[in-house]
């Protein structure tokens, strides 16, 4: 392709009667508390892992919810499930359970 | 040779029993692995099998521990077990003073006064027939305790019993009823034959005089053999099985097997030796503080053992080991539950990107381990450098920019293997260092340390550590007028048996008062990462009902030596919480 200097951003539009809201659901259905984020980031600011890696609780979340299971997937191997976000977050979200039905999520439905 | 019909429902059951169980041990013991074998046939000829023996004397006999817990409890189950058990020996020996011989069929000590009506021929019958009854007489005292704690569990310092399965129902009735059968069963022989000792004699006497002792005799002896069969029937599939696992139990424990995060055949064994007595209920805070009531070890083993495990109940045990503490067989409750956890843990870790980091160690004599959560608490962790620095301590902050955590969360929430990889990580830069002490100040790392990481170094909890500075005199801190209560975070005081060193450094700070649950049976903050699934209104209630206790004489300071117990506790308390490292750095004399 020609280089015109500059590059079109991919499409992030969500089309929510195609995206696939398994593991969302089945977050929501087991710890409900994930509805209570308000994506403020402090669990990502003092991730542990998250200083090593690119491994983003509040966008770990968000892709939950949009249906993305590629970013799901390939981050959510990188926690070392110490606790620190559960510690940090303003609003009570037992993020360690979060992340154990997102992995569980991932087994169940095969992804 | 003695025989009588009724004699077969007591021998069937007995060689059932017999049978079942030499399955059951053979079975667990061949399905062992070839260490702990080796230790158990190193074990039996050497001083462990006497160690054993007392143990098993003192714990299955007289249940030392339950009268830990209430003595009016321990009286039920010495007087039951060690009754019992001296009247199989009393009635072994008495059997074979009289016939003078060496064998005899298993049931004929246990119908002895039925077969022998003449008792007079023989050595000794007064002095055996006065300790028999003196026996049977402190075995129904035993199951009158019993009936009374079915329906008044209370009187015996238990507010809470487990609920009881059909087949523990049959071999609980059965069990009640065998002493009082035998007890009318030896007082009708007495009353017709004019023997027995001042139970079963005088009774005997009184029964004479309204009953029709002949027609009721051999029903009597029926029942009592009857009972006692069923009960030998029903035991291996009730909780009556841990009588003779507990044994089992005991010596190989002494011989030096143990449960470790792996499920084995000697973690069954555990399962098995498993009482159901209940005594973890009481102790546990889900029940008391978040009204949580299947999760207590006596379900989980429960559902263990008929493999029906759940997750809930598997995830939301906060590991604070109060029931393991207090367990009167000293099962290792919380390594079985870690067993358990990695069927419901998804094995999606993948820590690759750790290999390519390099950890710059330069050398030092001591290493400093703050731990992820002390990184959220930087007052503990701005003391503890201030300190090493007033301290002159030639020390390397090894996570000061980025941490690798220690694995155990991971670890104790059932990731066992991918846990070693944080471990291998941690313990390549940690040697490295060439430093000779190692210290952390958070528990939960502490732990992890000195258990799984195999350091050849010492690893100090940094109360250990304050109070060797202490003590050297390389730090002097001055003593405030402070009135204070120490908190014990279960890691570092019934994970690792640390319970004086804080309070001894406190006692150079502050006065330091007692509280009602400590040490041993100390409460949990509610903040653990043992528990994974528990939620925030949970924990909140159970930090409530902790803070209560530690508020109540009104202290000026709630000091603790954990990071998450820190922050826990101080976002619900009244008072103001610290860690011991603040209190030193806040008192101290050098410049």
């Amino acid at each position: 392709m020609k280089n015109f200097g500059y590059s079109i951003n991919k499409d992030r539009q969500i089309d929510l009667d195609k995206s696939d809201q398994r593991i969302a659901l089945f977050v929501k259905q087991h710890e409900p508390s994930i509805n209570i984020c308000i994506s403020c980031g402090t669990c990502t600011a003092t991730c542990s892992a998250g200083n090593y890696t690119n491994l983003n609780l509040r966008k770990l979340i968000l892709s939950v919810k949009r249906g993305d299971i590629i970013e799901t997937k390939a981050e959510i191997s990188k926690c070392m499930f110490c606790g620190k976000c559960l510690l940090a977050c303003p609003r009570g979200v037992n993020t360690r359970n979060v992340i154990l039905k997102i992995n569980q999520a991932i087994e169940k439905f095969s992804l | 040779m003695n025989f009588h019909p009724f004699v077969i429902p007591f021998s069937i059951g007995f060689i059932v029993l017999i049978f079942i169980l030499l399955y059951k041990y053979f079975s667990l013991f061949y399905r062992l692995d070839h260490q702990d074998k080796s230790k158990i046939y190193k074990g039996v000829f050497s001083l462990k099998f006497f160690k054993a023996i007392k143990e098993v004397f003192l714990e299955s006999l007289l249940h030392r521990k339950i009268f830990r817990v209430n003595p009016l409890l321990g009286y039920m189950h010495t007087s039951l077990a060690f009754g019992w058990f001296l009247i199989i020996i009393g009635g072994t020996v008495e059997s074979k003073v009289h016939s003078h011989m060496a064998l005899k069929m298993p049931y004929d000590p246990v119908f002895f006064n039925f077969f022998n009506t003449d008792l007079s021929m023989y050595r000794w019958a007064n002095e055996f027939n006065f300790i028999m009854d003196f026996l049977l007489l402190i075995v129904l005292s035993g199951v009158c305790l019993a009936f009374v704690k079915r329906f008044y569990s209370k009187a015996f310092g238990m507010k809470k019993t487990s609920v009881l399965k059909p087949f523990d129902k049959i071999a609980l009735y059965t069990l009640w009823l065998i002493f009082p059968l035998r007890f009318f069963a030896e007082s009708f022989s007495a009353g017709l034959y004019n023997n027995g000792g001042f139970l079963t004699g005088t009774a005997g006497v009184f029964f004479s005089s309204f009953l029709p002792l002949k027609n009721l005799l051999v029903p009597t002896w029926w029942a009592y053999s009857i009972s006692l069969g069923a009960f030998f029937v029903a035991l291996p599939f009730s909780r009556y099985m841990h009588i003779p696992t507990e044994i089992f139990l005991i010596f190989l424990r002494n011989f030096g097997v143990k449960t470790d995060k792996i499920f084995s055949s000697f973690t069954e064994l555990e399962v098995l030796s498993c009482p159901r007595c209940g005594i973890c209920l009481d102790k546990c805070q889900l029940l008391k503080s978040a009204e949580i009531s299947d999760t207590q070890n006596v379900y989980f083993l429960q559902s263990l053992r008929n493999k029906q495990l759940n997750e809930n109940n598997t995830f939301d045990c906060l590991l604070c080991g109060r029931c393991q503490e207090f367990c009167p067989v000293g099962i290792n409750l919380n390594n079985i539950r870690i067993s358990q956890r990695k069927h419901f843990f998804p094995e999606n870790n993948n820590f690759e990107y750790l290999q390519p980091i390099a950890i710059a160690t330069p050398k030092a004599s001591v290493i400093y381990f703050a731990g992820c959560m002390t990184h959220l608490t930087p007052t503990i962790k701005l003391a503890m450098t201030g300190i090493f620095e007033a301290a002159g301590v030639d020390y390397l902050f090894l996570d000061k920019d980025s941490s690798i955590c220690c694995g155990r969360p991971l670890m104790i929430a059932g990731e066992y293997t991918k846990a070693n990889e944080l471990i291998e990580k941690n313990k390549k830069a940690i040697i490295e260092s060439g430093a000779k002490t190692l210290v952390t100040s958070c528990p939960i790392c502490y732990k992890m340390f000195n258990e799984d990481y195999d350091l050849n170094i010492e690893v100090l909890h940094h109360t250990q550590y304050l109070l060797q500075l202490t003590e050297k005199q390389i730090i002097k801190i001055n003593k405030t007028n402070k009135k204070v209560v120490y908190h014990d975070p279960c890691e570092l005081g019934r994970g690792s048996g640390i319970f004086n060193e804080p309070r001894e450094l406190i006692s150079h700070l502050a006065d330091i008062s007692k509280i009602k649950e400590e040490k041993e049976e100390a409460l949990c903050c509610g903040g653990s990462l043992g528990s994974v699934n528990l939620s925030f209104n949970k924990r909140n209630n159970i930090r409530k009902d902790v803070l209560s206790v530690l508020q109540e004489g009104n202290p000026d300071l709630i000091i603790t030596a954990c990071p998450l117990c820190k922050k826990t506790l101080q976002n619900g308390a009244n008072t103001e919480v610290k860690d011991i490292a603040e209190l030193v750095m806040q008192n101290i004399q050098n410049q």
